[in-house]
């Protein structure tokens, strides 16, 4: 049974494990955000809602917003506006990237998949073009919190795994909350609308098997149609 | 009433509503109220209504206003011009930009802002009724929509005003008593630390009557504190199903 906390909640007195989502004051650990403890290994406090902050090595989903040579300012669902260098694209541009014709490659708002490659104290995003990961034209992309992209994968991968099997779509999970997906128009609106269902019960136990029973019984609904 | 009239506002040792001088009014508190704000909730102090939505941390503007260190906490209390009797003239004023600073204050030692440099933190209250109090009902509603919105804080802040009429020390006044009592003491704390992180006073009390109504202003913050988390936690365990599987990947 997890236990909801709220910020300022005692959690533990183990210091040592004191994990996310925590603070220490006078030798014990209390809860720093609202949301459920988690003390498998370390003790955290997983929140319920928050905003994304960038962390090296995420993969993240971003939307160009901006061109300023020799940058493309990147929107990533953060606090924070990234900047993903020219010289990232020009390695599989045919033509050189210059001044004044940055965006034909990418123009505002085109989606690119990044890798956070470098976050400074100044919180300066730096990015890569995670280049096996191609988002381009076709397919739909979904909103969500960051929070709940954990109970996305699930675990071990078991529900993205499900997902992508039982709605016969491409999916890709961003660790900002973006999801991409690509597929015919309507197992698109049947993942849409699990991750939907998935991202109101992400608190709720049992919920990888209601997902499972959810997604059979709309298979055969469109099967009888 | 006229002014100068004299009231009797203590009958009995009942308040003109019939309260104790240690009792509060009905409060109630509904969380996640908005749907596009980040944090929100809806609070009712007796007759006061507000309503407090959070956003951020979001990027700061205007620019030159940044903090290198650490997130930058906009305030903002505004009164709804149907709040009051006769209409108030709608837009900030001396009163309500005076309101927000002290507020603004009262956030700034619970609120990790050293998590989020350069940013800003953004809480909007509306009051949409007031019946005397409203800053403290503002501030109790914004802490529990600043946890909603998952911004990190060592603690919530709890708020309530003390006052003195016909000579008593009462906790908790209402319009009339605000407006013709003889003192008024709004506190927000740390209940759970009993540290003060806003006080303000308005009328005349001596050494005495300030550590009476010091003393009821801390019971009744701790008070409020168990409201505000009970609303917090309620908003979890209400729906279907209350536990929390193991968390995953």
């Amino acid at each position: 049974m997890y236990k909801v906390v709220i910020p300022g909640d005692f959690v533990s007195d183990d210091v040592n494990r004191a994990g996310e989502g925590t603070y220490v004051e006078d030798g014990k650990v209390y809860a720093v955000t609202y949301g459920v403890v988690d003390d498998k290994n370390e003790i955290r406090v997983v929140a319920f809602s928050g905003k994304y902050i960038p962390v090296m090595g995420d993969v993240v989903i971003g939307k160009i917003i901006e061109i300023s040579f020799p940058y493309w300012i990147v929107d990533i669902a953060s606090p924070y506006e990234a900047r993903l260098h020219m010289s990232e694209v020009a390695m599989r541009a045919e033509k050189r990237v210059e001044f004044g014709n940055m965006s034909a490659y990418l123009d505002f708002d085109d989606l690119v998949a990044v890798k956070v490659i470098n976050v400074d104290a100044m919180m300066r995003i730096d990015l890569a073009l995670q280049e096996d990961l191609d988002i381009g034209s076709e397919g739909r992309l979904i909103e969500i919190s960051y929070t709940k992209v954990p109970r996305i994968i699930g675990r071990k991968g078991s529900m993205i795994r499900m997902l992508k099997e039982k709605c016969k779509c491409f999916i890709f999970v961003a660790k900002n909350g973006r999801i991409w997906i690509k597929g015919k128009s309507e197992d698109m609106k049947l993942a849409f609308e699990v991750i939907l269902m998935i991202t109101t019960e992400a608190h709720t136990s049992g919920l990888t098997d209601r997902v499972a029973e959810f997604l059979d019984s709309s298979r055969q609904k469109v099967k009888k149609r | 009433m006229k002014k100068g009239e004299e009231i009797e506002f203590i009958k009995d040792g009942k308040r003109l509503d019939g309260r104790t001088f240690d009792e509060l009014r009905n409060i109630k508190i509904e969380v996640g109220v908005l749907e596009r704000a980040d944090g929100s909730c809806y609070l009712e102090l007796g007759d006061n209504k507000v309503i407090a939505a959070v956003y951020g941390p979001r990027e700061m503007h205007p620019r030159h206003a940044q903090d290198a260190k650490m997130a930058v906490i906009k305030f903002r209390y505004n009164m709804a011009p149907f709040s009051v009797d006769d209409r108030k003239r709608p837009g900030p004023d001396r009163r309500s930009v005076e309101i927000s600073k002290v507020s603004r204050e009262a956030f700034e030692p619970v609120i990790m802002r050293e998590y989020y440099p350069k940013a800003a933190i953004e809480v909007y209250v509306e009051i949409l009724q007031s019946d005397a109090g409203t800053r403290t009902a503002g501030i109790n509603a914004a802490s529990v929509a600043l946890a909603d919105a998952g911004i990190p804080m060592k603690d919530l802040v709890s708020s309530i005003a003390v006052g003195k009429v016909g000579g008593e020390v009462v906790l908790d006044l209402n319009a009339v008593e605000d407006n013709y009592g003889e003192a008024d003491m709004p506190i927000a704390m740390i209940a759970r630390k009993n540290t003060i992180t806003a006080l303000q006073m308005d009328g005349r009390l001596t050494k005495d009557e300030f550590g009476r109504g010091l003393k009821l202003a801390m019971n009744a913050c701790h008070q409020i504190y168990e409201l505000q988390r009970t609303a917090l936690i309620e908003r979890y365990n209400k729906r279907e199903s209350v536990k929390f599987e193991e968390r995953e990947a």
